[in-house]
């Protein structure tokens, strides 16, 4: 199972990416294993407002269909329409090719993107997994 | 790994949907111990068994398997069986795992009036399954058994890697395959065995979610989706394994003959969708807006390429039908089961 270092992460088993004010998200190798093949993924639309902690998608899986949650409070930007034709992608590549969406977030009071404080680091990430056994 | 009728099983050992496609194409090997195997035993185990069973027990050849029911008096299916004759007075009886308990009581209560015993020999067996095309060739140089003489819905004693087996030619996937029973101490030499031997002919390890998916492309039942108290054979559309023409009652007789005069209260079909998301248990079907059936089961069909699930349907189910996906009416198409038929070369 893979945990990138420069990623954050957040309980629900998500990751996210920061590039200035634009955010990327998607689940973790963790959350894939745990699903199973991904079959079919509804994201927010593009111009929909998210919010940190709330349902915007699904994830279904051959044996179960898991809400997708925002990590972070924004507007989003662009989705991954490719995963409409191959959701698979998400087991096969969850950090690159099977990202899910990207969100446009504030700036805080230095011009660094404004993210929520509660996010885990790789190593905290990792922590959580390895307890939920 | 997730638990299921109080073992611990494996969901899945990497990809479902490449354990899937292992088993159409070339072989998947299972750990089915959970199943339940009863032994009804004694001069008299045949006809107890007519009686207790809705299938013509006493018939069958020695060497031979029936699928059956077990059925309640007013016709609900307690649970399906596979019943093995494995001697003139032996019969080996595999139910469900969650259903073991209830299969014995019953099957005890019934053959009182028998000259028969009834013991529950599930702790005394493993199961290891060998499914898919290439599954014959795989058993065939770990076994003293004749594997191209045996038939399918056979069954015979013999070795599987040295160690004493039921070996039989059934299973629960759509594919050609084998059953081994094998005692539980054995069980993880025989296991090994097949899978170094197997590696060569595609062979992997599969779990419970493709197993699900392989019998639901299938058309096969499964305890608790499609059958149950609730229903009798007749609605499962396997009416045919009651059989009125033995001689003698059996248990359920009266209230399975006025079904089958009367015809079923609903009807299991095929369904398949175009979409992505998968019907799954409980959904409800809608005909032009009107709710007619649930969904029993449904799941991803890898050999298809699209959902497929199963479902009882009221009435004729005629117009445009729909299943409540969270919320969203999904069109569906009503289609003849099985999804999937295995082309036979023999």
């Amino acid at each position: 199972m893979s945990v990138p270092a420069d990623l954050h992460y957040t309980p629900e088993h998500e990751w996210v990416s920061a590039e200035g004010t634009t955010v990327s998200v998607g689940i973790t190798d963790y959350a894939a294993q745990q699903l199973g093949d991904v079959v079919y993924i509804s994201l927010p639309a593009p111009g929909a407002a998210v919010t940190a902690g709330e349902p915007c998608g699904e994830v279904e899986s051959v044996k179960s269909v898991s809400d997708l949650y925002s990590p972070v409070d924004g507007e989003v930007l662009e989705v991954n329409s490719e995963l409409e034709d191959d959701p698979s992608l998400v087991n096969a590549e969850p950090y690159t090719s099977g990202w899910m969406f990207r969100v446009r977030v504030a700036q805080d009071g230095n011009g660094d993107p404004a993210l929520p404080t509660d996010l885990l680091s790789a190593a905290e990430y990792e922590e959580l997994t390895k307890s939920a056994g | 790994m997730t638990s299921f009728a109080g073992w611990q099983m494996p969901l899945r050992y990497a990809s479902e949907t490449a354990e899937h496609q292992a088993v159409r194409h070339a072989a998947g090997i299972f750990d089915l111990s959970h199943m339940g195997e009863i032994l009804v035993t004694g001069p008299g185990a045949g006809a107890a068994l007519d009686y207790a069973l809705t299938g013509h027990l006493s018939i069958v050849p020695v060497g031979r398997a029936r699928y059956t029911m077990i059925c309640a008096p007013d016709g609900g299916v307690l649970d399906d069986l596979v019943v093995y004759r494995r001697g003139e007075q032996e019969f080996l009886v595999i139910a469900n795992a969650s259903n073991t308990g209830v299969v014995l009581s019953s099957l005890r209560e019934r053959v009182a009036g028998y000259d028969a015993t009834v013991a529950d020999a599930t702790s005394d067996y493993a199961l290891i399954a060998v499914q898919g095309p290439t599954a014959a060739g795989i058993v065939a140089p770990l076994t003293d058994l004749d594997l191209a003489a045996m038939k399918y819905y056979a069954g015979a004693f013999g070795e599987v890697a040295g160690r004493a087996a039921w070996v039989a030619r059934t299973g629960y996937t759509g594919e050609d395959g084998f059953e081994i029973y094998c005692r539980p101490e054995d069980a993880e030499h025989v296991w090994t065995a097949l899978t170094a031997d197997g590696a060569g002919a595609g062979l992997i390890p599969a779990g419970l979610a493709a197993r699900d998916t392989l019998r639901l492309e299938a058309g096969m039942p499964l305890y608790g989706n499609e059958l149950g108290l609730d229903v009798t054979p007749f609605e499962a559309g396997l009416g045919r394994v009651v059989k009125f023409d033995k001689p003698g009652d059996f248990v359920g007789r009266e209230a399975l003959a006025a079904r089958a005069e009367a015809g079923p209260e609903r009807r299991l079909v095929g369904l398949t969708i175009d979409s992505r998301r998968i019907a799954r248990h409980g959904y409800p079907v809608s005909a032009e807006g009107r709710t007619c059936g649930v969904v029993t089961s449904g799941a991803p069909s890898p050999t298809l390429g699209s959902p497929i699930a199963m479902a009882y349907l009221e009435g004729p189910g005629t117009g445009e039908l729909t299943v409540g996906i969270r919320g969203a009416a999904v069109p569906v198409h009503l289609t003849d089961l099985p999804f999937y038929r295995r082309s036979k070369e023999k």
